[in-house]
């Protein structure tokens, strides 16, 4: 077994973690903050650092001959974390190819948006200490989400989970001035708490029944190992849900599934716990590009990926993730059609997304769904940090109706940006077209899920739909005349090489990046054997379903979406570079419905009113006033005590009526009452 | 010489470390009568012995067994033996933890109180250590009439802090809660009489051990019938009237109502030791007396007392939502999180049970961490509604780090002390208790509700208010109490094993007693013991292909 | 004339006591309260007395003995209290004295 053991993977979280705390307690200790070069050699330093550390472990993960091929993986152990009775969690990391695959984009794209952030924080000149503060928190971040990946078992991956959640509430309210800014946060982390409380039931739900096969354990390979001692295991579902399908018992992987994915429906933003991440967009762009984007909302579809050995034995579940994945996917392509901030344009988006990742994950084509992550990362990331270059350009306008025409006063930014819009579009070679069109193969294959088809063409719509938003977003930024006022205009700036080249990197790779996933059909026609290394690295972990399917096939179905990707950006075209009227009337024509869509269907107005408010007016009025305040305070403890005060007050206190001879008569008549008592019976 | 020393004091460390605190003041009183001494003095040398307390304690830690069972480094002297009372004193890993919270604790409240009480600051200082010395003796006292004395002992001193130093309405609250807990208190002694005539009965001579000592026999020897017999010689009245006085301690819906009032109206101090330590003797009553001794009827009681405490946990949480005082704010926040406790405790599970143990520590930590850091505040403001603040984290930055550390730890963030105590709870109840413990783990999210909730009407949005943009962050003696409390935190989230090496051999013998004495826990745990054999066989079948 | 028989004796000091219970509780002047006191007292002599002599032991001699050493300690104590009381208030009237009341 020795030869799995790696002690550097230790490592990788914990440079960032060294980085955070040294800079944090040089702010709660030290008189003033760090000088910025400092902190920028810390803070970058951290990250970069783990990516190098990331890069040598992974490379030799995959190279590595000593390592058996059914089971390559390092790991790391630190020592036994919680240890109650049955109960043991280790603190261990765990390097196979699914965590190598997560590090490198997390270290990767995190470390160019730390690098990214020097360039955008800067602008905060007002005082150092909001410098060092941000980086902390980034590093802080960056710990968290890595412990998340490299955790070898539930709970230390669940560390990561809620360290990820703090962090995200911690960035997102990072201007705390604006109360504004505190609300989105302290939002951002009650939704994912909501999410954990499936998480954690699932975590107990697993252990206690594997603890029952005499196998009590949380680690990922050992549940993988052995998850046949659960799979014909059922849970008697209580009387009261009989209206659930599948009544009167549930698979126990199901159910177990099913609480894990409600925490990655919190973390992830899916239905219908999205509506933490567009209020998220109050944080500092680089935080929405790298927690809201690239990595935070990508842990859910990491985890049901590690748990696919559970997932594949729970058909219910599966057929779950699908849906919502698809659902989520189309509503929220629908809402990004109208945003007019450009944040909440990508934040929708980003949802959308998500949604087709977990669409993958559902149709077990867990492979792609980490595809998609990955190119995922690469050009959301870029359309991010080159939103936040335009906000920087445009001193802080986020509207995209006072934009336009940027093409020549921001060409950089403008070329890096393009390169993300097709990305995301799908259209070929970039590395977008490749996941997104596994995807919906995978899902155009996946007999066992029930609906299949109607998932595909769900997802072929929003296929449609992403192209042509996010063209409109493009054509509304760049392209036209400049909508924006005089003084705006007059200084519209390039932005600085901090902000550049991480932009530049990130083209780049939305460009190449969907050649670690070609498909083998590809590959077939340029003679390079088992082309989709991204699928084939994967899969000794995650076990996709594979689908036999001819090259012809697999070719008309990437042609049609093809298609449909540049019908959407010829739509987009027409309405927003040529006939820039037409998208006026049309939303004249259906204002109502085009409210709607605009005000994002008013979900978080029913949850407020339907949950937060009469949650907080039955607490108010008939917990804390009526049973508290009245009912056991009131009634119970004072009014016992004014019984007693009454009793004392109105009756017994008149036997004390100083008249020595009513005590006389009443000792005289108890003595009576005690004699005779006594001579009674004789 | 020194070898003598050191066995002296090793044969009675326990006393010591009970009665040093007492013992301290009493001499300070009788120099202060002879010298009028200056009150720095007096500061002084309670720090200096609260200090002193803490090293013994840590002393103790060292020289604590993990590995034997049974109480360890037993004091024993004889008191009124032909009534069975005898000054023992023992401990195990439960009471060693809870021991060095103890120590631990109050040389950080006498440091953050350091400017906060002026006034008639001897007798404070009197009050405080001789509560300290009164918590520890209920911590470590192994005769029943022993442990009620050093019980009542606590009110008293508390009584005065409360009455004294308190808010506006120092009178209602302190009177509330002597005259509410003495009320469970008192049933409490008529149990422990019973349990005394009851060895009288079975054994022929009264006794209030809980130990036989010296191959005798005790209140843990004693067969006490669950049905049938008299009914006040049954278990269910037993256990109903230590569980009662324990309930109102700890304290558990709905007998809660003492709790707001008496931390509201507490001085800083008096606050941070009440929620640390005090609560936890509830707890802690029923770890070492209500369990082991009436096991049979705990299981009977066991489905409502559950039901209270996930109540408690719910209810808690709600009603501090609500709240603009945020000293009441974090007193409600008391009542949720015992609730886990409890629940934990009577998921009789070892997981169940370590967690509730470990979360006594980790809350008292907590949430004293979190009174005494609201002190901060009211020292320089004098107010304590939400409205009045509002941006602070502009004004007093470094005060706002501490707060969000604490307010995390609170909430259960992995990797701080809240997390380790309150999953392991979760987990234990879960394998016995499922539909409780989903209902409990929404207590999760009601946490981070109300306390981010506290957070952002505090530290965020804008710094409007005139008041606020004055204040001055903490200083030094302010930010050693914060780290000190910060210290553990970390520690007991990040290395929790320190902590529950100890208290794993206890918490196994409870356990076992529990059974020993008849209560059936393998059917409350939902195992079969019929099925074992056949189930570990199926999993060496799997792994072995 | 019959033989005086000892239950007479008994019916006699009831009597005597009944009197003199019926003083204490009926009479409002402190000195007479104490002489019917004191008739009580006698009361229980003759009672203990009579018996003595009934059973023929001098058990009860002895006990009547200890009864009249009680009263007069008594008288003395209650007398000075009596006295001190009739200085300060100026009146016998023993429902003057009810200031320890609610």
């Amino acid at each position: 077994m020795t030869e799995h053991e790696n002690t550097a993977l230790r490592w990788i979280p914990l440079l960032p973690l060294i980085a955070a705390a040294l800079s944090g307690a040089w702010l709660v200790f030290g008189r003033r903050a760090l000088p910025r070069v400092a902190v920028i050699a810390l803070a970058c330093g951290a990250p970069i650092a783990s990516f190098a550390i990331a890069v040598v472990q992974v490379f030799k993960l995959a190279l590595e001959t000593a390592l058996p091929p059914d089971a390559p993986y390092y790991s790391d152990n630190l020592y036994t974390w919680i240890s109650a009775g049955d109960f043991h969690a280790e603190l261990a990391f765990l390097l196979d190819p699914l965590s190598a695959v997560m590090v490198l984009v997390v270290t990767g794209v995190g470390s160019l948006i730390h690098i990214y952030s020097v360039g955008y924080m800067d602008d905060d000149h007002r005082e150092d200490r909001g410098f060092q503060r941000f980086f902390a928190y980034l590093n802080l971040f960056t710990f968290s989400m890595l412990m998340l990946i490299l955790g070898d078992n539930l709970l230390v991956m669940f560390v990561g989970w809620e360290g990820v959640g703090v962090c995200s509430y911690l960035l997102i309210g990072f201007w705390y001035l604006d109360d504004a800014n505190a609300a989105a946060g302290q939002k951002a982390f009650v939704v994912n708490r909501i999410g954990d409380f499936g998480f954690l039931l699932g975590i107990f739900l697993l252990f206690w029944s594997f603890a029952q096969a005499g196998l009590p354990t949380v680690e990922f390979r050992e549940m993988s190992a052995n998850v046949g001692l659960l799979a014909e295991r059922t849970v008697a579902l209580p009387g009261w849900l009989s209206f659930l399908p599948g009544f009167p018992t549930w698979g126990l992987l199901t159910l177990a599934c099913l609480c894990l994915f409600v925490g990655a429906c919190g973390k992830s933003a899916q239905i219908p716990l999205y509506v933490w991440l567009p209020d998220a967009m109050a944080g500092p762009t680089p935080v929405s590009a790298l927690i809201h984007a690239a990595t935070m909302v990508t842990a859910g579809v990491y985890m049901v990926c590690r748990m696919s050995f559970a997932y594949s034995l729970a058909p219910g579940a599966q057929a779950t993730v699908a849906w919502t994945g698809a659902l989520t996917a189309f509503f929220a392509a629908t809402i990004g059609l109208a945003q007019t901030d450009i944040k909440k344009v990508l934040a929708y988006s980003t949802v959308s997304q998500l949604g087709y990742m977990f669409l993958a994950a559902g149709v077990a084509a867990y492979s792609a769904a980490i595809f998609h992550v990955m190119t995922h990362a690469f050009f959301k990331a870029l359309l991010f940090l080159g939103a936040g270059s335009v906000i920087l350009g445009m001193h802080h306008q986020q509207d995209i109706t006072k934009m336009g025409g940027l093409r020549r006063r921001m060409p950089v930014t403008w070329a890096t940006f393009l390169v993300g819009v097709i990305a995301i579009a799908g259209v070929p070679p970039f590395s977008g077209f490749f996941s997104k069109d596994e995807i919906l193969l995978a899902a155009n294959q996946a007999h066992a899920i029930p609906g299949h088809q109607a998932l595909w063409a769900i997802g072929m719509a929003t296929a449609f739909l992403t192209a042509f938003y996010m063209f409109r977003l493009y054509f509304l930024v760049w392209s036209g005349e400049s909508r924006a006022d005089h003084h705006t205009q007059a200084s519209i700036h390039e932005s600085g090489k901090w902000v550049l080249v991480p932009l530049c990197v990130l083209a780049l790779f939305s460009v190449i990046g969907g050649f670690f996933g070609l498909p083998d059909a590809y590959g077939d026609l340029f003679g390079v054997q088992r082309s989709n290394s991204l699928h084939h690295f994967l899969q000794p972990v995650v076990h996709s379903a594979e689908h036999e399917i001819s090259h012809a096939t697999e070719f008309r179905l990437a042609a049609l979406t093809t298609c449909v990707g540049l019908a959407g950006i010829a739509l987009a075209t027409v309405m927003y570079f040529w006939r820039r009227d037409l998208a006026a009337k049309l939303a004249a024509a259906i204002r109502p419905l085009y409210a709607l869509v605009r005000d994002k269907y008013r979900i978080d107005e029913l949850y407020d009113a339907a949950i937060v408010r009469p949650l907080r007016a039955l607490s108010s009025s008939l917990l804390s006033r009526g049973v508290d305040q009245g009912l056991i305070d009131g009634l119970a403890v004072n009014g016992t005590a004014k019984l007693v005060r009454a009793s004392a007050d109105g009756a017994l206190k008149y036997l004390q009526s100083g008249f020595a001879q009513s005590y006389l008569v009443a000792m005289l008549l108890g003595g009576v009452l005690l004699v005779a008592w006594l001579v009674r019976g004789s | 010489m020194a070898t003598s020393l050191d066995t002296l004091l090793a044969d009675h460390l326990l006393s010591a470390i009970v009665f040093l605190p007492l013992a301290t003041v009493l001499l300070l009183a009788l120099a202060d009568g002879l010298f009028r001494l200056p009150e720095t003095i007096w500061r002084y040398t309670a720090l200096a012995s609260s200090l002193v307390g803490l090293l013994l304690a840590l002393a103790l830690w060292q020289r604590f067994d993990p590995a034997s069972s049974g109480m360890q480094l037993v004091e024993r002297a004889e008191w009124i033996p032909s009534w069975g009372i005898h000054y023992s004193l023992g401990i195990d890993g439960i009471a060693l933890l809870l021991v060095a919270l103890t120590s631990f604790l109050l040389p950080v409240v006498l440091l953050a109180s350091w400017t906060d009480i002026h006034a008639r600051v001897k007798s404070y200082l009197f009050f405080m250590l001789a509560l300290q010395t009164g918590m520890l003796g209920a911590f470590l006292a192994l005769n029943l009439f022993l442990f009620y004395v050093f019980w009542e002992l606590m009110l008293i001193p508390m009584y005065f802090v409360i009455g004294i130093w308190g808010g506006p309405r120092r009178i209602y609250a302190t009177l509330k809660f002597f005259i509410y807990t003495m009320v469970g208190s008192l049933l409490m002694l008529v149990g422990i009489l019973v349990l005394a005539w009851l060895h009288q009965s079975q054994f022929g001579s009264p006794s209030f051990e809980y130990y036989g000592a010296n191959g005798g026999t005790g209140i843990l020897d004693l067969s006490i019938p669950n049905a049938g017999g008299p009914w006040w010689q049954r278990q269910g009245f037993l256990f109903g009237v230590f569980a009662l006085a324990f309930a109102i301690k700890v304290p558990m819906f709905p007998f809660h109502t003492w709790l707001p009032d008496a931390h509201v109206e507490a001085p800083t101090p008096g606050s941070a030791v009440l929620a640390g330590v005090l609560l936890k003797l509830g707890t802690f009553g029923f770890v070492r007396y209500a369990l082991p001794l009436f096991p049979q009827a705990a299981l009977d009681f066991a489905p409502w007392i559950v039901g209270l405490a996930v109540i408690g946990i719910v209810y808690g949480a709600l009603v501090a939502w609500v709240q603009s005082d945020l000293k009441k704010l974090v007193a409600y926040s008391s009542v949720s999180h015992m609730g886990f406790i409890v629940l934990g405790l009577f998921a009789l599970n070892p997981q169940g049970v370590s967690g509730a143990v470990l979360q006594m520590v980790s809350h008292g930590v907590s949430t004293g961490a979190l009174f005494i850091l609201v002190g901060m505040i009211y020292e320089r403001r004098h107010v304590r509604e939400l409205d009045a603040f509002g941006g602070l984290a502009q004004a007093m930055p470094v005060f706002a780090a501490f707060f969000a550390i604490a307010t995390f730890s609170s909430v259960g963030l992995p990797g701080l002390n809240g997390f380790v105590g309150e999953f392991l709870i979760l987990l234990g109840a879960f394998q016995t208790l499922p539909g409780a413990t989903v209902i409990a783990t929404s207590g999760v999210i009601l946490s981070a509700v109300y306390m981010l909730w506290a957070m952002r009407r505090v530290f965020f949005g804008p710094l409007a208010n005139e008041a606020n943009k004055t204040l001055v962050d903490l200083g030094l003696r302010e930010k050693l109490v914060a780290v000190a409390l910060v210290i553990p935190m970390i520690w007991i989230g990040v290395h929790p094993s320190t902590f529950t090496n100890p208290m794993d051999r206890a918490v196994t013998e409870l356990l076992e007693t529990m059974t020993r004495r008849g209560a059936d826990l393998a059917a409350w745990q939902g195992r079969d013991a019929a099925d074992e054999p056949r189930l570990a066989a199926e999993a060496e079948l799997e792994t072995s292909r | 004339m019959g033989d005086v028989l000892p239950f007479h004796f008994q019916v006699v000091a009831a009597l005597i006591f009944a009197i003199g219970a019926l003083g204490v509780m009926l009479r409002r002047n402190m000195i007479v309260m104490f002489m019917s006191i004191e008739l009580m007292l006698n009361a229980a002599n003759l009672s203990l007395v009579a018996f003595s002599r009934e059973i023929g032991n001098d058990q009860g001699q002895i006990l009547a003995f200890i009864v009249m050493v009680v009263a007069a300690v008594e008288v003395a104590v209650g007398l000075a209290i009596i006295i001190s009381l009739v200085r300060n208030r100026d009146t016998v009237n023993i429902e003057d004295t009810s200031q320890m009341k609610w």
